[in-house]
């Protein structure tokens, strides 16, 4: 900080004139634009971190080269692939335990014995459609968990998407203001409902409620589990669509509307096919949150590995899986690489999801309207 | 105009309305349903108690302390960082540089990473290796900061937050006026000096939003410290940075699905639940309310 200059002494030189350098101008600079780095740091860092605890499992394959045959041997008389059939609802044996899967859990757990740190499961197996990772033969099949996480991903946004769409074109097209002035803050505050809230209310009251309607039989299951990740996915798909909608320049929809057109024929056919980049970055960044979305699939879905197409069956999804079964595992066993894997997976779909969003998007978008938004 | 458009058209609008009615709808049921699940359970007492019976009786005070200690300790270290990433962001960088443009890119993915994955990033990164090689390197291997405790969840959670501290932050900073910068530096302040004494003061409101909205996140979120820190159950308030801690979202999560019991604590559950939800609606409300304002000044 400088003293006041000096009046009438004033004389602008070549000197005077030059930036002078001052030692808290360059450190404050420096300490900001260092810390400006952190997000792109931290981005990194997750992907090392993340991937190097899953790195093992790639390194294993080599070794475990050598150890196939005996495996495959173990396997032709373990005939536990059977057994993992049969116990198929309950895999689990230390995860989420709810009150409708807890007797079969508590079955499976009698009769598989448990092995930590079991040294058989084979890179192969991670293709396989079991996922058994406690077991005596462990398998880490991810194909199960793959569908459970696109079926419950699928239903969620069958209600989320069009739920939400529809609602943003009310709200930036028809609402009048004092209207626009409640929705939008109240989505806001579902946005900042905790998922975990979330997860109960499904668990506790939706699960019980859909049960009625449709008379199956698990109460937990990828449809309670789908819708309860739509009210997750909705305010995303709202707040996105929503903005994309209202940054169509005014001239289209007038435009429209002096040609002829009624407010809904201008809404339906001239903004709403303007702002589809914008509408298909939302669905896409929805699609991320569901597919992440840890806490209500470990509470609503029942959490069982199964493959089928049915709804109403329990699912068990990739997120979930960690969240499960990350508490208990064994630092550095196979099991636990593995769900790092997936972990990486996951991150690696997201982060691919929201390049696209914003990449593809944007630029369709921009070129669009000539740069006038983004 | 024939009759059958307008018939079209009121069935569209009316579509449209009824799919914004219905997310109203189900907001408001749901706090219905959790207030009125939850309110006979709830009192002073059930605040300020310690759990008893394993869990099925008593209060949630750890849960709530565990939370608060939780969300402070991440303030302190999400509001500076993303405050200055703010700072940055509007300040010093040139909005078309490729600088910026990326940085602003990792916020935002950031802010759509699953929250899981910050848990495990928190066990690989904080826990194995940072607390793993402090161990190593300070206490000869005996096992301190090695294993999940309040510090390392909070610092994971604070990962989380900033993402939100950064995009509210940088809202208000762009509602102080270009004048005033300009009047600031024509005094002859120095760039720092501005922001120091124009900038940040005139976005004090965007740093509370920003510091209430990562609260209301960090309090509600449990993936991120399921493996980090969080206990089932402890008998004694954390008291140092290396204990384990109570929280009201895992709680929640370990009453309703892991308890042998499920149904003797439902009321406990709902009570709990309720407590969580209201803390995190005020909050979200206070920061709606607080930046529609500043819009409006904006404006």
């Amino acid at each position: 900080m400088d003293k006041p200059v000096e009046k009438g002494k004033f004389v602008f030189t070549r000197e005077s004139l030059k930036k002078k350098f001052r030692w808290s101008e360059f450190l404050s600079e420096k300490i900001i634009t260092g810390v400006a780095f952190l997000s792109i740091t931290i981005i990194v860092l997750i992907f090392v971190f993340v991937f190097k605890e899953a790195l093992p499992i790639f390194n294993y394959k080599k070794k475990e080269a050598v150890k196939v045959e005996q495996v495959q041997k173990q396997e032709q008389y373990g005939g536990e692939a059977d057994q993992g059939q049969t116990n198929s609802s309950g895999q689990e044996q230390y995860g989420v335990t709810t009150n409708d899967t807890m007797m079969i859990e508590n079955q499976a757990r009698a009769e598989d014995t448990i092995v930590h740190g079991s040294e058989q499961a084979t890179f192969k197996s991670l293709a396989g459609k079991k996922w058994l990772p406690v077991s005596d033969n462990p398998r880490y099949g991810l194909v199960p968990l793959f569908v459970g996480t696109l079926k419950i991903t699928l239903i969620a946004m069958l209600f989320a998407a069009p739920i939400a769409i529809l609602a943003a074109l009310f709200s930036a097209s028809f609402a009048p203001y004092w209207m626009r002035e409640i929705i939008k803050p109240a989505i806001e505050l579902l946005a900042g409902f905790p998922s975990v809230v979330i997860g109960f209310f499904a668990l506790m009251v939706m699960a019980s409620f859909f049960q009625n309607i449709f008379g199956y039989d698990g109460r937990l299951n990828a449809f309670v589990g789908g819708v309860a990740m739509a009210l997750a996915a909705i305010p995303i798909i709202f707040t996105i669509t929503e903005d994309a909608l209202t940054a169509v320049p005014r001239t289209y929809t007038e435009a429209s509307l002096a040609l002829g057109a009624t407010r809904w024929q201008t809404a339906l056919f001239v903004t709403l096919p303007a702002a589809t980049p914008g509408i298909f970055a939302a669905i896409l960044l929805g699609i991320g949150r569901v597919f992440g979305e840890t806490m209500i699939a470990l509470m609503a879905t029942g959490n069982a590995a199964l493959i089928s197409v049915n709804p109403f069956e329990s699912v068990r999804t990739l997120a979930a899986t960690i969240g499960a079964e990350m508490a208990e595992v064994v630092f550095g066993d196979t099991h636990y690489n593995v769900l790092f894997l997936i972990g990486s997976l996951l991150f690696v779909f997201n982060f691919s999801l929201n390049a696209l969003a914003e990449f593809y998007v944007k630029g369709k978008l921009v070129k669009r309207f000539q740069g006038k938004q983004s | 105009m024939s009759r059958k458009k307008d018939i079209t058209g009121g069935f569209f609008i009316g579509v449209t309305a009824f799919s914004a009615f219905v997310i109203i709808a189900v907001i408001i049921i749901l706090l219905v349903v959790i207030i009125k699940g939850g309110k006979d359970t709830f009192s002073w007492e059930f605040l300020t108690a310690f759990p008893e019976d394993g869990m099925m009786k008593g209060g949630i005070f750890p849960a709530i302390y565990g939370t608060a200690l939780l969300v402070l300790i991440m303030s302190i270290a999400a509001v500076p960082f993303g405050t200055i990433t703010a700072i940055y962001l509007t300040e010093y960088a040139h909005e078309k540089s490729v600088l910026a443009q990326t940085i602003r890119f990792a916020v935002r993915t950031l802010a759509t990473v699953p929250s899981i994955i910050f848990g495990l990033f928190g066990l690989g990164f904080f826990i194995k290796f940072v607390g793993g090689g402090v161990d190593d390197f300070f206490l000869g291997g005996e096992l301190k900061w090695g294993q999940p405790n309040i510090l390392w969840a909070s610092l994971t959670m604070a990962l989380l937050t900033l993402p939100v501290v950064i995009v509210s932050v940088e809202e208000a900073i762009r509602t102080v006026p270009r004048e005033l910068r300009e009047a600031s530096l024509a005094l002859g302040a120095t760039k720092w000096e501005t922001i120091k004494r124009i900038v940040i003061p005139g976005s004090r409101s965007g740093i509370m939003t920003g510091t209430i909205l990562a609260v209301s996140r960090g309090a509600g979120e449990v993936a991120p410290i399921l493996f980090t820190g969080a206990a089932y159950y402890l008998a004694t308030l954390p008291t140092s940075m290396s204990d384990q801690f109570m929280n009201l979202g895992y709680h929640i999560y370990i009453l309703a699905t892991q308890s042998a019991n499920v149904d003797q604590t439902l009321p406990i559950q709902f009570a709990t639940t309720m407590v969580l939800l209201l803390l995190t609606f005020t909050l979200n409300l206070a920061a709606v309310i607080i930046r529609s304002r500043l819009r409006r000044k904006a404006k």
